[in-house]
């Protein structure tokens, strides 16, 4: 436990020199019990007593980043740590060419603490989300994955949290307590963002969640990391060394899952894989349509006048900002993004959008090409194993809730549909509760060290060196 | 005369007045306007006809509150005109047509103010005022007709009252014209609507008819008759001495001005500004039979003097200041006292007076468009008559300190000695119809009120504590100057006032919105509007839409 006469700095990994900080002590003094209490009860459920093969930082270095041990989840040490400075000019926006900002200028503050608080309200949202899922994991190998990813979120939590105590002042210290008080799909405080209250209730779903709504988080965080609040900037840049290890257990899960049923289908008359326990591609192009059409969602409507307060105050740039050749213009007052809509007719029309406005639209962009490269390597799980079903991304207009395309349903295509078509047709692109039902009798759990449950493959290698049959969790 | 960039300054004395004659006959006081035509405040306008400029009412401000401290045996005080056949076309046209916006309205809130303290010193200083119109009285010089207790005009079958702004000017009689001649006078609204679109006035017996001045007396008689009413009014008098109102002296050093008891710190760049109060000594409580011994240097009148002129500091010579941070430093104990003292000796003259300029000082930080935030940290003296600031303030801050060492204080004076425009203490209009709530904060008058309880009480805004403060309150100042000034201005000012509505306060919350409106239109200020055409060959042409 924490307290005064510990020295916080053993029991908080940092760089951030909390013990000469009496404000961060007595900040985290409040807090951190409140943080374990939310951790005993809404974490992982049934194996915090067990030890773990988990990953911690230590320091920001090469050599203190990745440390492997056994550790029981809640004797975790969660850090707080900044990422090395990388400039101290701001390179984009209306402050271009100032010097970046050590303190959070009152101008600024409202704006920056809800792009804190929305940022950080993700990460305790989806440690809540998938806190069954220990139970039906199909090995001890995804398991430990998934408390890796559970306990990485908990730290993304204390590094948001950090800069609101640091930084924000009782404010901060009340947005902290919030959230740690909101409870993904609770009626009455409901996580912020909608797709953090949509239940993960298989594993297939936990995949397609580190793939494509982890993969929106990388996006907000890489274009915090271009923040002129420089705290912010370096936290954000180390929270994206994690985020890599969470949408690689994504891509690879879903990988893996339809390398299994491609083996399957081939062994299995008809192709039914339904018969062994298998997740058909259909049902899993259906999960990949919706959690890709809900983490579109997730970057906030096209035409938004907050991205362009945002990008014009410099508190928020795009995706790798300073590559110049990339983005040429660090200014984007005169220019214009263009983007194909549906009318009320049905018919295709292209709207302009100021530049600064459609910083939201710039920021999903670069988010779906990267998707589209992760969907390049799942096919070719198809190509090795000679099948013909290739796997697809929707249309952005498919099942859209926020922004311009939501105006209208459309089908995975992008075309016009009327209420009563989508009604209609939905579930052909969009998982029915008989597809849920289904996969959920697939999630058997397997507990044998180096055995995996029939409907995924095992991966190619281990954790961090070790094999695939190590005792990843000590049951 | 002044530039732009120079600054202006608010000290003035008989001896140096330029434009009005102060002349002083046992009970009977006259300030006479003579005002000098060639010495307009600013260069590039002639004040021609007794017009005034801000100048001018620099002067008369300072005669009507040196009367009150210099010569309490006067009781009648008439208002009267050097030039023969003109008693003043009001304030000069072509001074407003060349102001910015931003003068343009602080000239019109100054000159409220001292309209509004000639009413003041009638009522409560038992200086009666008469205005003894010898001619025409147009615009703001009826407006300054109006604010005396009586109106007598010379009838020479062309003299005449008059509001000639509407039809003349595309603008109002905004310094409390439309407001006193309904309020006040009670003229008929029909008959104002007629008076105040006819340039020419009223004249003669229509006017005294409809309520626009009180006598009318033919030409010859007109000297006689004024100074038999202001004999008949003035009584015997009474022999009380006054005081010698004594320059507060103010050293500016760079952005600091310094006067005996305040500091006003002004950082141009930040737009922003610290005011610092020094509170009283312990011996400011001792006072001899005769309070007007203690004379201009008691504290309970000169920091507040000091205090006045380091707002008009600010209105004037520091328009982009905008957010002023108050702190005090002293012994909140010398506070509770010297405010029990004054409150004890309240109907004694000078006492009185004393009273009625803290009064009027803070009714002018209820009115000035900039954002006050009070800091209350250990070792400050917000008690009492000083807790008023805080009250006047848009936010207090208070620091939550471990050793108990922070407090506050309430006196005597919080429960109406010092009330606001529309007549509320600050304390019923901090808790408005909750006279409950109210009644139970006084009843700890006199206790010193640490922070927790202060917050509780709903006394101040927030409390950081010692490790947030410094960031709470720079984030909150950096906060505040972000803003657009003009919002800001209408936030404080709505949310400043509650309830009722007074006279005074009309004037400032309706009649001087409307005219800072039309001040900004181009009807009135564009290149063809009404008061930059004034005076040129071509019409002016308006924007036809009523809005």
């Amino acid at each position: 436990m924490v307290d005064g006469k510990v020295n916080y700095d053993d029991v908080i990994p940092n760089n951030v020199a909390i013990s000469d900080s009496r404000k961060l002590q007595r900040a985290i003094k409040e807090w951190h019990p409140k943080f374990m209490k939310w951790w005993w009860e809404r974490g992982p459920e049934s194996y915090q007593h067990n030890d773990v093969y988990l990953r911690t930082a230590i320091t920001v270095d090469a050599s203190g980043w990745a440390t492997y041990a056994y550790v029981r989840m809640p004797e975790y040490k969660w850090g707080i740590f900044l990422a090395p400075k990388k400039t101290e000019t701001i390179h984009f926006g209306d402050r271009q060419g100032q010097e970046t900002w050590e303190s959070v200028p009152g101008e600024h503050r409202n704006d920056l603490r809800r792009l804190i608080v929305t940022q950080a309200d993700t990460e305790p949202g989806s440690v809540e989300q998938q806190q069954l899922l220990g139970h039906s994991a199909p090995s001890l190998y995804d398991m430990r994955n998934l408390f890796q990813v559970n306990v990485e979120e908990g730290r993304h939590l204390w590094a948001m949290v950090y800069l609101l105590m640091q930084y924000f002042g009782r404010d901060g210290r009340e947005e902290s307590e919030g959230l740690l008080i909101r409870n993904s799909g609770d009626a009455d405080t409901p996580r912020i963002l909608t797709t953090f209250n949509e239940p993960i209730v298989d594993w297939l779903d936990f995949f397609c969640f580190a793939m494509f709504t982890d993969r929106d988080g990388k996006y907000q965080l890489g274009a915090l990391a271009e923040s002129a609040f420089a705290p912010l900037a370096r936290t954000t840049q180390f929270m994206l060394t994690e985020e890599a290890f969470h949408l690689f257990v994504g891509e690879t899960g879903v990988g893996r899952t339809i390398r299994r049923t491609a083996q399957l289908m081939k062994e299995t008359p008809n192709e039914d894989v339904t018969t062994v326990d298998a997740i058909p591609l259909d049902i899993v192009q259906k999960y990949i349509n919706y959690w890709y059409s809900v983490s579109l969602d997730l970057f906030g409507s096209e035409d938004s006048s907050n991205a362009a307060n945002f990008f014009g105050a410099s508190l928020k740039g795009r995706f790798g900002e300073s590559n110049r050749k990339k983005y040429p213009d660090p200014l984007c007052r005169d220019t214009a993004y263009s983007i194909e809509c549906l009318d009320e007719n049905g018919r295709k029309t292209t709207t302009e959008i100021p530049m600064r406005r459609a910083m939201n639209a710039v920021l999903r962009d670069t988010y779906i090409e990267d998707t589209y490269r992760a969907l390049r390597r799942w096919n070719k799980v198809f190509e090795k194993e000679d099948i013909q079903y290739r796997l697809q991304l929707p249309s952005d207009r498919f099942n859209r809730k926020i922004g311009l395309h939501a105006a209208h349903q459309a089908d995975v295509e992008g075309n016009f549909l009327t209420a009563e078509e989508w009604e209609k047709r939905k579930d052909e692109w969009l998982p029915t509760p008989e597809d849920k039902a289904y996969v959920k009798t697939c999630m058997v759990p397997v507990r044998e060290p180096g055995k995996f449950a029939n409907w995924i493959t095992p991966p190619y290698r281990g954790v961090s060196g070790k094999p695939i049959d190590f005792e990843y969790v000590r049951l | 005369m002044a530039t732009e960039l120079e600054k202006i300054s608010f000290e003035t004395q008989p001896d140096r007045y330029n434009h009005i004659i102060l002349l002083v006959d046992g009970p009977i006081a006259r300030i006479r306007l003579n005002i000098q035509e060639d010495k307009p405040l600013r260069e590039g306008y002639k004040l021609k006809l007794n017009s005034y400029d801000l100048g001018v009412d620099i002067e008369l401000d300072d005669a009507v509150n040196r009367l009150r401290f210099e010569h309490p045996e006067v009781s009648v005080v008439c208002i009267e005109s050097a030039l023969s056949g003109m008693f003043s076309a009001g304030a000069n046209i072509f001074m407003l047509g060349a102001s910015s916006h931003t003068h343009k309205v602080n000239f019109c809130k100054f000159t409220n103010e001292t309209r509004i303290n000639i009413e003041e010193a009638t009522q409560k200083s038992g200086q009666r005022y008469v205005a003894a119109c010898n001619g025409l009285a147009a615009g703001g010089g009826y407006e300054l007709a109006l604010a005396c207790s009586e109106i007598h005009l010379i009838d020479d079958r062309k003299s005449a009252v008059s509001l000639p702004e509407v039809p003349y000017l595309g603008v109002l009689p905004g310094t409390g014209g439309l407001t006193r001649v309904v309020d006040k006078r009670k003229v008929r609204r029909d008959r104002a609507d007629v008076f105040c679109t006819v340039a020419e006035g009223v004249k003669g017996k229509r006017a005294v008819e409809w309520g626009l001045v009180d006598y009318v007396h033919p030409s010859s008689q007109f000297v006689d008759r004024v100074n038999e009413r202001l004999k008949e009014l003035a009584g015997s008098g009474n022999d009380a001495k006054g005081i010698s109102l004594t320059p507060i002296g103010a050293t500016v050093e760079g952005g600091t001005h310094k006067y005996r008891h305040v500091t006003l710190d002004i950082n141009v760049e930040s737009r922003s500004a610290r005011l610092v109060i020094e509170g009283p000594e312990a011996s400011a409580a001792q006072i001899p039979d005769d309070p007007a011994e203690l004379g201009a240097d008691w504290y309970a009148l000169r920091m507040w003097r000091e205090l006045r002129d380091a707002i008009l500091q600010l209105r004037f010579n520091y328009p982009t200041v905008g957010t002023i941070s108050i702190v005090s430093k002293g012994d909140l104990k010398n506070v509770l006292a010297l405010d029990q003292v004054v409150y004890a000796r309240k109907d004694h003259w000078f006492v009185r007076e004393v009273l009625l300029q803290q009064a009027r000082v803070l009714k002018m930080i209820d009115v000035t468009a900039r954002t006050f935030y009070a800091l209350v940290t250990p070792g400050s003296c917000f008690a009492g008559s000083l807790m008023e600031i805080v009250f006047a303030s848009d936010r207090a801050y208070m620091l939550d300190d471990d050793e108990g060492d922070n407090g506050i204080a309430l006196s005597v004076l919080n429960g109406g000695a010092l009330p606001m425009y529309h007549r509320l203490s600050r304390l019923q209009n901090r808790f408005y119809e909750e006279q409950d709530t109210v009644d139970a904060i006084l009843e700890r008058s006199g206790e010193i009120i640490e922070t927790q309880e202060a917050y509780d009480l709903g006394l101040v805004t927030e409390i950081p504590d010692d490790i947030d403060w410094e960031d709470e309150i720079r984030v909150a100042l950096e906060e505040r100057i972000s803003l657009s000034p003009d919002a800001l201005t209408g936030l404080e000012a709505n949310l400043r006032f509650v309830g009722p509505e007074t006279m005074e306060s009309r004037i400032f919350s309706r009649l001087s919105a409307w005219q800072n409106w039309i001040f900004s239109r181009p009807n009135a200020v564009g290149e063809k509007g009404a008061l930059t055409s004034y005076g040129q060959p071509d019409k002016p042409e308006f924007d036809w839409s009523r809005v």
